[in-house]
C-alpha cells in the first residue's frame, strides 16, 4: 500500500510532465510565429498588399512593389480547388458511411488512403501530367487541381466520421415513413452532421492552402497580375507558398523581407480558417 | 373519451385518401391497392371471423450472421385487428417486426428468408421496392427519435414534405391531425416551429407516433412504443390504438400483459426465436394451450 503523501507526489509528476510536453509541443508554433512576425511586419505596408512584384530591379531602385497578385492568385487557386474537391469528396464520404456494403466500398476506402498518404510533391506531378502536359501551359486551373488532390481525401475522410457520428436510428426513422436512402441521407443525416461537415471542410481547405510543392510545376509562379482574370485560371498565376519560397531563395535581401510579410499573411489566412473550423466545431444543434 | 376522438378523427380522414392518392403519384411503384406485384400471387384466405388476411408470414427465418432472430414462423395478420407479440426478452419480437417492413435491408449481417405476404405479395420479391413497402407499412420504436435538426411541424410533416408534397394548407392540416392523433397537439400547439429535439422524451415519442401516422400507413408496427411513456400518454396512445384500428392494421410488441390484453384481438407468444402460440387474445389469456405460455403470462400477469 502506497501512503496518501507518495500518491500525491506521483501525482503531481505526472501532473508536470504533461504540462512540460505541452510546452514542448508550442514552443515551437511560438518561436515560428514570433520570427516570423519580428521580420516580416515591416514590409507590411500599404504597397505590399497593391502592387505587383515585377522584375527584382524594382525592388533594387526602391519603387513600389507588393504581393497584390499573388494573395489574389492564392484565392483564386484555393477555391478553384475546393469547388473541386468538395462535391467529390462529400460523395465519397458518403459513399463510405452510407452505403458500407456497396461493392465499390472497399476500391474507395483503398484509393482514398493512397491519395491521403500520397507524398504533395507527386500530386502536383500527377496534375501536371494530366492537365498542364495536354494544356501546353502552366495555368491556375492545374494548381487548383493539385491542391484539390491534397483537399479531398481529407474532406472524404471526415465527411465519413461525420455522418457515422449521426444515431442509426435516424435513418431508420426516416426510412420508416417511405424515405428513400439517398433522401435520408440528404435531408436527416446531414442537417444532422452539418457543423462537423464544415468543420472538415475548412480543415481540408486550410491543409491545402499551405502546400508549395503540388503548385511548383502546375500553378508554377508569376511576377505579374495577369491583364484579365481568365489569365489566372488559364495561364501561370502567383500563390503565396511558393512566392514565399521563390522570394526565400532569391539573392535580395528586400525580397527576403517580402517573403517573411507573405509568410504572415499565409499563416493569418490558414490559422483564421482553423479558427472558424473550432468555432464550427463546438458549434450543437 | 373514446367516442369523442372517434368524431375527431372522422374529418380529417376523409383527406387521407387525397394525401394517399398525392403518394401514388409521387411513387412509380406499384399501385397501392390489392394488385399483386409480382408474379407470386397468394390469395388471402377468408379466416375464420370474416376477416381477411392484411399480411402473412409463411416460414419466416432471420438470422445475424449465425444467431438464429426468429425461425420458421408462420403467422397471419388480419385486416384491421390489433396483434400483439409478446414474450421474454431475446425471444425474437423486434426481429420479428422489423422483418414485415424490410428493415433488417439495412443491417447487413441479417438475413431474411420465407415470404412475407402484403395483400397477397411477397414483400421481399425481386421486383418490389421497399421504399413502397414502407409507405404502406408504418413503424414506431422503442426510442424516439426525432430528426434532429427539424422543428416540430417538420418531423410530422416530413414523409410527406420530403417526397415533394408542397401545398401548405394539406401539410397544416396533415399536421395538426397527426398530433391530435397521437395526443400531442395541445401541449405544442403554440410552439410547432421549435425545434423537436426539445420536446421531452415521452412528447419526442407521441412526435414520432405522429409522424408515423402523417404518411397514412395501411399497417402500423409498434415496438414497445410506450415503454417510455408515463401512463397518462400511455392511456392516450392506447386509445389512439383503439380508434386506429378502424383504419390500420396493427402489431404492437410489448411487455405489458395489461396493455396486450387491453389492446389486442389476437396475440402471439414468442419464446428463444419461435413462435410458440397463437390465437385470440381471450383465448391465450384465460386458456393457452402450451405450458410456457401460461408460465409467462402468469409469470407477469400477477
Ligand atoms: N443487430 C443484431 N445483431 C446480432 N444479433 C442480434 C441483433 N439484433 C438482435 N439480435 C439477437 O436476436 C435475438 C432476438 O432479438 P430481438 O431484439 O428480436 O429480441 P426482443 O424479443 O425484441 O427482445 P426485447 O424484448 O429485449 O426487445 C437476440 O438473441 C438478439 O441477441
Ligand atoms: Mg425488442
Amino acid at each position: 500500500m502506497k501512503t496518501m503523501l507518495q500518491r500525491n507526489i506521483r501525482d503531481r509528476f505526472m501532473e508536470g510532465l504533461l504540462v512540460l510536453s505541452t510546452i514542448i509541443v508550442l514552443l515551437p508554433l511560438i518561436i515560428i510565429i514570433a520570427h516570423v512576425i519580428i521580420h516580416g511586419i515591416g514590409a507590411l505596408n500599404w504597397d505590399f498588399f497593391t502592387q505587383e512584384l515585377g522584375s527584382p530591379s524594382r525592388a533594387l531602385q526602391g519603387r513600389p512593389t507588393g504581393l497584390v497578385h499573388t494573395i489574389l492568385g492564392t484565392l483564386v487557386v484555393d477555391f478553384m480547388a475546393l469547388t473541386i474537391a468538395l462535391p467529390v469528396g462529400l460523395g465519397a464520404g458518403i459513399m463510405l458511411s452510407e452505403y458500407p456494403d456497396h461493392k465499390l466500398n472497399p476500391v474507395l476506402r483503398v484509393m482514398n488512403d493512397t491519395l491521403n498518404g500520397m507524398p504533395a510533391i507527386l500530386k502536383g506531378l500527377l496534375a501536371f501530367v494530366l492537365i498542364v502536359k495536354p494544356m501546353g501551359t502552366f495555368s491556375g486551373f492545374s494548381g487548383g487541381v493539385a491542391l484539390s488532390f491534397v483537399m479531398l481525401p481529407i474532406i472524404a475522410r471526415t465527411t465519413e466520421s461525420a455522418l457515422m457520428s449521426i444515431p442509426w436510428s435516424i435513418r431508420e426513422a426516416g426510412l420508416a415513413i417511405g424515405l428513400p436512402r439517398w433522401r435520408v441521407v440528404l435531408s436527416t443525416v446531414m442537417p444532422a452532421a452539418r457543423f462537423g461537415l464544415v468543420t472538415g471542410t475548412l480543415i481540408a481547405f486550410a491543409r491545402a492552402a499551405g502546400e508549395a510543392a503540388p503548385l511548383l510545376f502546375t500553378s508554377f509562379g508569376n511576377n505579374y497580375l495577369p491583364n484579365h482574370w481568365l489569365g489566372m485560371i488559364l495561364g501561370p498565376v502567383d500563390t503565396l507558398p511558393q512566392r514565399l519560397y521563390s522570394l526565400a531563395i532569391s539573392p535580395y535581401s528586400h525580397w527576403h523581407n517580402m517573403g517573411w510579410a507573405a509568410a504572415i499573411v499565409l499563416l493569418v489566412f490558414v490559422m483564421l480558417t482553423f479558427a472558424t473550423a473550432r468555432f464550427f466545431t463546438r458549434q450543437k444543434f | 373519451m373514446l367516442n369523442n376522438s372517434a368524431k375527431l378523427l372522422k374529418t380529417p380522414f376523409t383527406h387521407l385518401k387525397d394525401i394517399s392518392n398525392l403518394l401514388m403519384h409521387q411513387a412509380s411503384g406499384p399501385a397501392r391497392a390489392s394488385k399483386p406485384v409480382s408474379g407470386v400471387t397468394f390469395t388471402p384466405e377468408p379466416a375464420s371471423g370474416g376477416k381477411k388476411f392484411r399480411m402473412q408470414t409463411r416460414n419466416l427465418t432471420v438470422r445475424y450472421g449465425t444467431t438464429i432472430g426468429v425461425e420458421d414462423v408462420t403467422l397471419p395478420i388480419y385486416d384491421k385487428e390489433v396483434l400483439a407479440l409478446i414474450g421474454p426478452s431475446g425471444c425474437g419480437k423486434t426481429t420479428y417486426l422489423r422483418a414485415l417492413n424490410r428493415m433488417h435491408d439495412l443491417t447487413r449481417i441479417a438475413s431474411v428468408t420465407g415470404e412475407v405476404l402484403l395483400d397477397g405479395t411477397d414483400i421481399y420479391g425481386n421486383d418490389i421496392n421497399p421504399v413502397n413497402i414502407r409507405r404502406r407499412i408504418g413503424m414506431v420504436f422503442q426510442k424516439p427519435t426525432p430528426f434532429p435538426t427539424m422543428s416540430i411541424y417538420d418531423n410530422v410533416v416530413a414523409g410527406l414534405k420530403l417526397v415533394g408534397i408542397r401545398k401548405k394548407s394539406l401539410l397544416d392540416e396533415v399536421c395538426e391531425r397527426a398530433l391530435k392523433q397521437a395526443a400531442l397537439f395541445e401541449e405544442v400547439k403554440d410552439r410547432l416551429r421549435s425545434p423537436g429535439a426539445g420536446l421531452s422524451g415521452g412528447q419526442q415519442q407521441r412526435l414520432s407516433i405522429a409522424r408515423a401516422l402523417a404518411v397514412d400507413p395501411e399497417v402500423m408496427l409498434m415496438d414497445e412504443p410506450t415503454s417510455s411513456l408515463d401512463p397518462q400518454s400511455t392511456n392516450r396512445i392506447e386509445e389512439l390504438i383503439h380508434t386506429l384500428k378502424e383504419q390500420v392494421t396493427i402489431v404492437i410488441v410489448t411487455h405489458n400483459m395489461q396493455q396486450a390484453a387491453r389492446l389486442s384481438d389476437r396475440t402471439a407468444f414468442f419464446y428463444v426465436g419461435h413462435l410458440i402460440e397463437t390465437g385470440t387474445t381471450n383465448d391465450i389469456f384465460t386458456k393457452p394451450k402450451e405450458t410456457r405460455t401460461e408460465e409467462y403470462i402468469s409469470g407477469r400477469f400477477g
